[in-house]
């Protein structure tokens, strides 16, 4: 329970449903002051309090959990090592993975509870399936897509069947004073939302250049290459415009060189995707090809694609191209379904080529 | 929603809502073993409280209903004052356990730098509450004090040759010396007449935390040569939020609040009568059944210490076996995490406390286990149980019914969190 009104309104449900729910918060700063940051965030002594009282009225005990230490190393630390090495993580993704459905729920299992439940916008029905919320706005099964068959069997997602508006009116008509609060968005541990600042101040400055794919010009600096993302386009600060005059993006990172490349926006196209680490979220490995729709970011749209295995890798090939796609990300596969498209999969985004509709060779290369 | 798998057994957790179950008005429905946190008012100290609470007037005020209010105080203060040994002059009312700590630690400190700039060593026992424990570290940080940290034993005891040593290295720099009567996490009870017979020969102020002692052990404020002596209302059977430091009456102490003046020029703020009076009758009751209560309550505890080391074979005891408040047992089990089992035992009706201090919920390793030299997962692998002048041998069987079980899961949850670490 993090102090929000979804994880409020999924315990509340819970009980209601007869389940013997106890509510538990997690502790993610041994200082949690230092994360306190007003409306943001979900960690403050705030958060915890308006958590505590949810508790109170739905009626169930209620205690804080201290996964300070697990959260530091797997989610905070593993973030910044990503950024260092020139990809872009997604920390709730992380988080899920590591410790929502990985620590609580071990331990919770180890203590005689069944499952853990969570107030994420997913679908998870009587027939194990994961699918995305009917809020489509607020659907989070990306951010679960992560979690093994084993972690999904232990888990239940009340929520995902209403949108977040019913959630709301249930929240008040429950008297749960969260009922009005506002959601929150940015990462929970970056107080201030700045996440340029927060690597600066744990990795440092590392000036380099910024270079043109199409010159191979330096066309600027940076003071650190982790501060960028594949298809970022402002703060580039370029000391000279393109010769065509078009903007221009972020197209690579390269940590070795601690250089950032840019380049025009369709430099940026992408169709074909490797992933690394793939969970297969039925359970078994597909043995042929699947014709399906995959998600390349967080509330990004979906693109028709064939995935299939190679190499122990899952290899999305894109029926049209996508831009900015980033490593370090997840990318989704999902099986449209009229009653909440299906995850079959996901694994971490770890290069991705414009091998061309006509098999031309890839154009900008491995980013 | 879907029906989970069930790993284990579910009957641990069905239909025992325990907060569907709890009823905050039944004693003998409960299993209360955290009496050191708070203990329930004794019948005679509610009534009390709730008489004078009907009555008028401030203590302060000049008029009979004044002087009415101001009879009760001070009625009270002779009726505490004979309770621990002191005279009434020497009594100070304030909110409790943490203002009089507070109180003593910095006032005295202030008052004696002040008549000597030299005076800026706090001498303190490593194993105080945090009401003492931060106040130190607070003038530390805030008024250049510096602090000589008296090591403990095994069983938590302070070493006094440490004190001789300090009082012989440091003894014109001090400003005064702190050690708790009786430990509120193991229930350690120190040898404070020897302590206090050091400082005086030192010219040195003892203060003392006897809150957790008073009603368990003698307390005998004159004999015990203290300057200082901190006791509270609701570990005694009065009510939370009053309390008084007793201070000897040639003892300086700056105010920390000021004001009216009401105690002694040393502590302001108008007087809260009920609470005194209410306070005043559980520490005459308390003092006065003492010995009846320790052969009591300390059988219990006997039985719960050999209960709980017969249902589980690897249960550590700490603190001194013999030298301990009679209501308190308190265990280390290796491989659990104290928190885990507070929970699991908490959602079977009982209420016990893992003993250490909280922030935002989050149990830290206790500084005193750590002062007692255990490592960080013994320190967190203990529980604390605390009985009081409610207890009945039931409970004790209660709490052994429960604790294997409970243990059994709390291993398995440490051996989670030891395979990740
Ligand atoms: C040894 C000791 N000192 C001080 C206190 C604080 O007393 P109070 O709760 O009255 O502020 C306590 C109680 O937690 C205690 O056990």
């Amino acid at each position: 329970m993090s102090g929000g009104v979804d994880s409020a309104v999924a315990a509340a449900r819970a009980a209601a449903a007869g389940y013997d729910v106890t509510g538990v918060h997690l502790a993610l700063s041994r200082n949690p002051q230092t994360y306190r940051s007003g409306a943001r965030g979900c960690c403050t002594l705030e958060d915890a309090r308006d958590a505590r009282r949810a508790a109170d009225v739905i009626g169930i005990p209620f205690y804080v959990w201290d996964m300070a230490e697990r959260f530091h190393e797997d989610v905070v630390d593993d973030f910044v090592a990503e950024y260092a090495a020139g990809r872009t993580p997604n920390p709730c993704l992380r988080c899920n993975e590591k410790i929502k459905f990985a620590a609580v729920l071990d331990r919770a299992l180890a203590l005689g509870f069944d499952a853990v439940v969570t107030g994420h916008h997913a679908r998870l029905g009587a027939d194990g399936l994961l699918r995305r919320s009917v809020d489509l706005g607020k659907d989070q099964s990306y951010v679960l897509a992560v979690l093994t068959r084993e972690q999904l069997d232990h888990s239940i997602f009340p929520l995902g069947d209403s949108t977040k508006a019913d959630v709301r009116a249930e929240a008040a008509r429950r008297d749960l004073a969260v009922a009005d609060k506002p959601d929150s968005h940015d990462i929970c541990f970056i107080a201030d939302g700045d996440t340029r600042g927060f690597l600066h101040g744990k990795l440092g400055a590392t000036p380099g250049d910024i270079v043109d794919a199409t010159t191979g010009e330096v066309v600027g600096t940076h003071e650190g290459a982790y501060a960028y993302t594949v298809g970022q386009r402002r703060g580039l600060d370029l000391r000279r415009p393109a010769a065509d005059g078009r903007p221009r993006y972020v197209l690579s990172i390269t940590p070795v060189t601690n250089t950032v490349t840019v380049g025009p926006a369709e430099a940026l196209e992408v169709d074909r995707v490797y992933g690394e680490r793939p969970v297969w979220t039925g359970g078994s490995v597909p043995a042929a090809d699947v014709e399906c729709e995959v998600q390349l970011r967080a509330h990004g749209a979906p693109v028709p694609a064939t995935v299939r295995v190679e190499d122990g890798r899952l290899v999305a090939s894109l029926h049209r191209p996508a831009r900015g796609i980033a490593a370090g990300q997840a990318v989704v596969a999902y099986r449209p379904d009229p009653a909440g498209d299906v995850v079959l999969g996901s694994a971490t985004i770890a290069t991705t080529e414009r091998a061309g509709a006509a098999g031309s060779p890839a154009s900008g290369g491995t980013h | 929603m879907p029906t989970p798998i069930r790993l284990f057994d579910a009957a641990f957790w069905t239909g025992r809502r325990v907060e569907d179950r709890y009823r905050p008005d039944r004693l003998d429905a409960m299993t209360y073993l955290d009496h050191a946190a708070t203990t329930p008012m004794l019948p005679e100290a509610l009534d009390a409280y709730v008489a004078t609470a009907r009555e008028l007037g401030n203590a302060s005020s000049l008029h009979a209903p004044g002087r009415y209010a101001r009879r009760r105080v001070e009625e009270s203060r002779e009726r505490i004052a004979a309770a621990l040994g002191a005279r009434p002059s020497e009594v100070i009312f304030t909110s409790g356990g943490t203002e009089s700590d507070n109180l003593a630690v910095k006032g005295i400190f202030w008052a004696r730098r002040a008549v000597d700039p030299a005076r800026t060593r706090i001498i303190a026992s490593a194993v105080e509450h945090h009401a003492v424990l931060d106040s130190v570290e607070w003038l530390v940080r805030h008024e250049g004090a510096t602090v000589t940290w008296l090591p403990v034993d095994g069983v938590g005891r302070v070493e006094v040759d440490a004190l001789r040593v300090a009082l012989d290295e440091y003894g014109d720099e001090v400003a005064l010396a702190t050690v708790m009567w009786a430990n509120n996490e193991v229930g350690t009870v120190q040898p404070v007449a020897e302590l206090a017979g050091l400082c005086a020969g030192r010219g040195v102020p003892l203060h003392t935390d006897a809150v957790q002692a008073v009603s368990q052990v003698p307390v005998d404020f004159a004999g015990s040569g203290a300057a200082a002596l901190t006791v509270t209302g609701h570990k005694l059977g009065g009510p939370v939020g009053v309390g008084a430091l007793v201070l000897g009456r040639d003892v300086e102490c700056t105010p920390l609040l000021h004001g009216g003046g009401q105690e002694r020029d040393v502590r302001s703020g108008t007087l809260d009568v009920p609470g005194i009076v209410a306070f005043a009758t559980a520490v005459e009751i308390a003092v006065k059944g003492r010995a009846e209560y320790a052969a009591r309550v300390g059988s219990i505890r006997d039985a719960l210490v050999a209960g709980v080391r017969e249902a589980v074979p690897g249960a550590v005891l700490n603190g001194d076996p013999i030298d301990r408040l009679p209501g308190n047992a308190h265990f280390s089990f290796p491989g659990c995490e104290g928190d885990a089992l507070l929970l699991l035992l908490d959602a079977q009706g009982i209420a016990c406390s893992t003993g250490s201090a909280c922030s935002a919920g989050v149990a830290q390793p206790s500084h005193v286990l750590l002062a007692m030299g255990a490592d960080d997962d013994r320190a967190r692998s203990s529980l604390r149980f605390t009985l009081g002048h409610t207890s009945t041998p039931g409970e004790v069987d209660a709490l052994v019914a429960a604790l294997p079980a409970a243990v059994e899961r709390a291993r398995r949850a440490g051996a989670v969190r030891a395979a990740r670490a």
